[in-house]
């Protein structure tokens, strides 16, 4: 039972992380960069719930919709003004402008919003459900993080199959050039992947506090780093594998900091990374990609 | 007319020897702390007790007279460097910090090679002050809140199971721990595995919380800031998990976070020099102050501690003749005879009689509170 509790609270960490990994595989694929600003715009859409939903008591639904659109945005601005101009330039230069934006984006939130903690009030009121006479307890943030996260990864993938946009996203990531030349607009499908991106990143952000309620404006560095692993550790630039890599990832953490050492944790879910690199160097649902000569 | 111009320079140099004589020697003291970043609170608390204290000083009209210049650190190391280095081009000649222990650790080693007197109001490990002999604490060092801990909880049968969950990047948390360990062993109290986090692993502290629940503990408890202590209170509360909760000075604090609900604080207990709901003189004089001066805050026991760094300074000062053309190694070397003598004591807010020995240790006694109804009420 307590192998049960451990678990269910690992995967709920892992859909998490599995959110915000959808995010980073998604602007991996299409544009084939690292945006590891992803993490601080989670962290932008956590305070867009704060000062809305838990200052001001705006209804969780519309505050989680209103984050959205600002990280929608925030995302959209960021692409057009900090990677665009980039996209001829070599890989290692997008590279550091990505981090640049991160820390760019954290100095001005704790410009704006000092950098004090906040504690976050909790989006989801219900009180969650109690398994095997009291023995299990799964909390109403675990749920709907699973379930959330569970949902988005099936509407993303439907999206990408059965859309036009979707499909016009499929192109680009497997052709850019083939893709322009067909008629597809690939700038505005980038814009479209960072837009969908950044909206995932304020659920994501509004989900990650809920569970985990310290609000600082680096609070999306380190879930940002552990979703990336996510993403690799599942195949970058896959979906399912994102979803998946996230998952795991929660729970080998979880387990590890239960069973093994609450202080090697973070070694032991590196080390796993490692060796699954070392096995399968595309990951677990990595495509493997022939270069022709 | 050269005559005259003479007599003129020479009357007004006399006179400048005359006015220098009349007036106030003016001591430059600097102070360190996070008034910003995830420790603000402490920062924030003892620069404006700081300023209190210099302002009451001023208003005594003594012979010597406090200048007050107080930098934010973030609770960076770093940075904390930094505002010293920037302190002492301003002129600095006693350092009133800093705040927080890694900052002080870092800012004292430069404070050795200047031998520039640092009392810190409540960086509190013994790394602190081993760091050199011109450095002071107002506050307890670690070791001695650990042991203090396991003692109370041991007499007072607060738990019969003591689950452990502590920050074991930060040398604040390992030196109560390894103290407090040491001293549970010698009293008998049933220690449970003590359950670690890292700055880097601060995210999800509900696998911790889980360990106590399954090992049993009917308290656990809390050498850590206030933070992440808010995210264990938390966590148990959503697991339905009824512990008690034991803390150090570093959860004074919880209750001013911005957002957090204060009734998951109900019932935890710390043990802290200063209680702000005290009805002697001092205690009710500064409180009043405190709250004049920010609009209604009530200060933490960083406030008080800030507050006493100021005052002990002064009678230190005071009882040393120091004055303001002296180097600040001069000072330190002056002060550290007079606190340190046998006859040197100072009543202050969070302790009375406080004395000081060689190492830059205090002596004095703390006081156990409990959170009631959103307020610090005391234990006993």
């Amino acid at each position: 039972m307590q192998f049960l509790s451990y678990l269910v609270r690992g995967i709920s960490l892992g859909s998490v992380y599995a959110l915000i990994a959808l995010g980073y595989t998604m602007v991996y694929g299409i544009a084939k960069m690292l945006n590891f600003a992803h993490g601080d715009v989670i962290m932008v859409g956590g305070y867009m719930v704060f000062f809305t939903f838990c200052k001001n008591q705006v209804p969780p639904v519309l505050a989680v919709l209103f984050a959205m659109c600002v990280c929608t945005l925030l995302g959209i601005t960021i692409e057009k003004i900090a990677y665009k101009p980039l996209r001829g330039a070599p890989k290692l230069a997008v590279l550091i402008t990505a981090i640049g934006v991160s820390y760019f984006l954290q100095n001005s939130a704790m410009l704006l919003w000092k950098s004090d903690p906040k504690s976050f009030t909790s989006i989801v009121s219900f009180d969650g459900v109690t398994l095997f006479d009291g023995n299990l307890q799964i909390s109403g943030e675990t749920i709907v993080t699973i379930l959330v996260s569970v949902v988005i990864m099936i509407a993303l993938m439907l999206f990408v199959k059965k859309t036009k946009p979707g499909r016009a996203m499929q192109a680009v990531s497997e052709d850019r050039g083939a893709a322009l030349l067909m008629g597809i607009n690939v700038n505005g499908v980038i814009s479209m992947t960072f837009a969908i991106g950044s909206a995932l990143a304020a659920i994501a952000g509004a989900l990650l506090l809920s569970s985990y309620p310290t609000l600082t404006p680096t609070t999306g560095a380190m879930p940002g780093i552990k979703a990336f692993v996510a993403a690799v550790f599942g195949g970058i630039g896959s979906l399912p594998g994102a979803f998946i890599g996230g998952i795991l990832l929660g729970v080998i953490e979880n387990l590890s900091k239960a069973y093994i050492s609450t202080q090697l944790a973070d070694a032991i879910v590196f080390l796993v990374l490692i060796i699954v690199l070392l096995v399968k160097p595309t990951g677990l649902l990595g495509k493997k990609t022939t270069v022709k000569v | 007319m050269k005559k005259v111009l003479s007599v003129v320079l020479t009357g007004a140099l006399a006179a400048s020897f005359v006015m220098s004589a009349c007036a106030a020697e003016t001591i430059k003291i600097g102070g360190i702390g996070p008034t910003t970043g995830p420790a603000a609170i402490y920062g924030s608390n003892v620069k404006n007790a700081m300023e209190i204290a210099v302002e009451e000083v001023n208003a005594e009209g003594g012979d010597i007279q406090f200048e007050l210049e107080f930098e934010d650190d973030q609770h960076d190391p770093e940075v904390s460097v930094n505002a010293y280095n920037h302190l002492k081009d301003w002129g600095m000649q006693i350092l009133g910090g800093t705040v927080t222990t890694n900052p002080c650790l870092a800012v004292g080693a430069e404070a050795v090679s200047d031998n520039m007197l640092l009392l810190t109001p409540s960086a509190s490990s013994q790394d602190v002050i081993d760091t050199g002999d011109n450095i002071f604490q107002v506050c307890f060092t670690d070791p001695n809140q650990g042991i203090a801990s396991a003692d109370y909880i041991s007499n007072q049968e607060l738990g019969t199971k003591i689950g452990v969950i502590y920050n074991s990047s930060d040398p604040y948390s390992t030196g109560i721990l390894s103290n407090f360990l040491a001293e549970a062993a010698e009293v008998g109290l049933d220690v449970l595995d003590p359950q670690a986090f890292t700055d880097d692993n601060s995210t999800d502290l509900t696998t911790q919380v889980q360990a106590c629940k399954d090992g049993g503990a009917d308290l656990i408890f809390l050498p850590i800031y206030y933070t992440p202590a808010s995210q264990i209170l938390k966590a148990a509360d959503d697991m339905n998990y009824d512990v008690k909760f034991f803390g150090v000075d570093g959860m004074d604090g919880i209750l001013s976070l911005e957002g957090f609900d204060t009734s998951l604080a109900e019932g935890v207990m710390l043990l802290t020099p200063f209680v702000a709901t005290a009805t002697d003189d001092a205690t009710v004089a500064f409180v009043k102050a405190y709250a004049d001066k920010t609009g209604g805050d009530i200060p933490n026991q960083f406030a008080a501690d800030g507050y006493d760094v100021v005052k002990a300074l002064y009678k230190a000062c005071t009882e040393a003749g120091v004055t303001e053309d002296m180097s600040p190694s001069d000072i330190c070397e002056a002060l550290k005879e007079v606190m340190t003598s046998d006859d040197f004591s100072y009543d202050g807010l969070t302790g009375s009689d406080m004395t000081w020995d060689a190492s830059g240790a205090v002596s004095k006694a703390p006081h156990g509170l409990i959170i009631e109804n959103g307020e610090y009420q005391p234990m006993d």
